[in-house]
């Protein structure tokens, strides 16, 4: 199957804007999930509410588009049933980090066997642009119309400090590597993260003066920081400049999990 | 259950909270996994998000409530019947649901068996709304060797999965079996695709959830009626039930009427014309009066609510009193 197989035609055109980025991280996503041989009958889709909430009703397989911040609740009600269906979670910044804060530490100490893919506009796109738990400090948004003052969550430490087996970062920019990235969460078991930065120019570049949708894009990679650099930098005492996003894989680990199939669940 | 339902080949999970709690039960019965919680006081509340989820996705579930004094965490080890509004109306939107209210011990185990069933049956959560008197009580029971089992609706592959016949529950087009079925708490078409500017869908869709639970009332009528020639009927669920049947008991010799429901939602309307010579109803409950109000909307007599808040039950010599002072 090509990635386009996994799509509901009857569902299209999306909801998405022009210049958005979840269209780039579904891609990505649906590209891991075939190259695994998942299919419509062990394959479910699991999200919450916003944007990337939106993108299991676009795929073909059996979804569950869910209350907001909850996604990984449910699904770990379903994975736990049902250990032998596959499960993805779609979510976003504001979903996962800040309604769904709770649930996402605890999906990641139980170290469930989900796949989670965040989309992180640092924004809330879909209701207007509010600032979410990842806004950066001084951008602008419509609830942070004088800069942003809170600090922003790092999602992906927070997942490694919270017990998740693989944790990876990339941005809607590293396509391959992200790819790459999902499809290394797929096979892991236990809770896997992939942290998606991505463009959100109707709420959040529009408001931060990137003029541009490449504008936003050519900024999360000029401040994509790879990991090996940075473990580099830090060998040689230099300072990482703080502005800079770590992309790479983060974490792989093999601490105990729940929800194994149950070949896999065998001591 | 986390003791005994590993042995079964269950899965029993300890969420982080109540809301997860509930939406852990929602996931699970879309595998077709036959799913329940439970809670008291506070928790309760937490669940009311994901329950106008099932509700709308029509997804079968169990919610025990033991009551408790409130509001909030109120009063953790007494007894109350504070929430059958909120079990009914708690969560956003208009929407139906069924409540069962045991009596006894032997009831906790009967009205859970029926409500699995009926949560199958019509594809909506169902509350199982006990109190703590009920909830803390030791009697001897009987556990059959099976109970009745009704399974789902069945989902016909290829037809639209929220479509429904002329029951009007779907057939349950339960995940893994490639059906790729789209289930979401937007309004939704008969596909399942969330459809939310169409006024007429979101009207006809949520109709829908409400009439095929409130159309069913007489079919999900559960109750007694005792001395239906009384004029003085006692109308009583849960925890009251017991001071009633002493009254009764201890006063053999008068017409003391009684309805005893234990399908308190959808309300059972049409028992309280079973009893042709009322001229009086007297409803005992543990909060200050609230399926009285239902009470009082459908009946043609005079309706006496007899509240009592605190955790105690209402005495057999208070309810008589009540009864003693005549219509």
């Amino acid at each position: 199957m090509s990635f386009e197989d996994w799509l509901r035609q009857d569902r299209l055109p999306h909801i998405f804007c022009a210049g958005c980025g979840n269209g780039t991280i579904i891609n990505c996503t649906l590209a891991a999930v075939d190259t695994m041989g998942w299919t419509k009958e062990n394959t479910v889709f699991v999200s919450g509410i916003g944007c990337s909430s939106r993108a299991p009703g676009y795929v073909v397989t059996d979804s569950l588009h869910t209350t907001h911040g909850r996604a990984l609740a449910f699904a770990t009600g379903v994975k736990m049933a049902n250990p032998k269906l596959h499960v993805v979670v779609f979510t976003g910044d504001g979903d996962l980090a800040a309604i769904g804060g709770n649930h996402f530490i605890h999906a990641c100490r139980r170290n469930i066997d989900l796949t989670v893919v965040c989309m992180n506009n640092q924004i809330y796109g879909m209701t207007g642009g509010q600032g979410s738990p990842t806004t950066p400090r001084g951008c602008l948004s419509t609830t942070t119309p004088y800069g942003c003052t809170e600090p922003a969550f790092d999602l992906s430490e927070l997942a490694i400090a919270a017990g998740a087996n693989y944790v990876s970062r990339w941005t809607s920019y590293h396509v391959k590597e992200l790819e790459k990235a999902i499809k290394t969460g797929l096979e892991t078991p236990g809770f896997s993260f992939i942290e998606a930065l991505t463009q959100c120019p109707t709420n959040f570049g529009r408001r931060n003066k990137f003029r541009q949708v490449a504008d936003q894009v050519d900024y999360i990679k000029a401040h994509s920081l790879l990991k090996a650099k940075r473990d580099r930098l830090l060998e040689q005492g230099e300072p990482i400049p703080a502005d800079m996003y770590v992309v790479g894989e983060l974490m792989r680990r093999n601490r105990p999990a729940m929800g194994l199939p149950p070949k896999e669940a065998q001591p | 259950m986390a003791a005994k339902l590993p042995k079964r080949g269950g899965v029993f999970i300890q969420m982080e909270d109540e809301l997860a709690s509930m939406a852990a039960i929602i996931g699970a019965s879309w595998t077709g996994a036959r799913a329940m919680t439970a809670t008291s006081g506070p928790g309760f509340s937490l669940m009311m998000e994901n329950i106008g989820y099932a509700a709308m996705t029509e997804t079968p579930c169990v919610i025990v409530n033991v009551q408790r004094g409130g509001p909030s965490t109120g009063q953790p080890t007494m007894a109350a019947q504070g929430d059958m509004m909120q079990c009914r109306f708690g969560s956003h939107g208009d929407y139906a649901v069924i409540a069962l209210c045991p009596a006894s011990v032997q009831e906790m185990y009967d009205l859970t068996a029926k409500a699995f069933n009926l949560a199958d049956r019509y594809r909506v959560p169902v509350f199982l709304m006990a109190d703590e008197v009920i909830g803390h009580m030791r009697e001897r029971i009987i556990v059959p060797d099976a109970v009745p089992y009704t399974g789902r609706p069945a989902f016909v592959p290829g037809t639209q999965p929220f479509k429904a016949g002329d029951n009007l529950v779907p057939g349950f087009p339960e995940f893994g079996h490639g059906y790729g079925t789209h289930v979401s708490g937007l309004t939704h078409d008969e596909r399942g695709y969330p459809f939310t500017t169409n006024p007429g869908l979101h009207a006809a869709l949520v109709q829908r959830l409400v009439d095929k639970i409130e159309l069913a009332t007489k079919e999900l009528a559960d109750f007694d009626v005792v001395n239906p020639e009384a004029e003085q009927v006692f109308i009583a669920y849960g925890a009251p039930v017991r001071t009633v049947q002493q009254v009764i008991h201890d006063h053999p010799d008068k017409n003391i009427g009684f309805l005893r429901i234990r399908t308190v939602w959808p309300f059972p309307s049409h028992a309280l014309a079973l009893f042709k010579k009322a001229r009086r109803f007297i409803v005992p409950e543990m909060n200050l009066g609230q399926i009285v109000r239902e009470v009082e909307r459908h009946a043609k007599v005079p309706v006496t609510s007899v509240p009592k808040i605190g955790g105690e039950l209402h005495t057999p010599a208070e309810l008589f009193s009540v009864w003693e002072r005549g219509a």
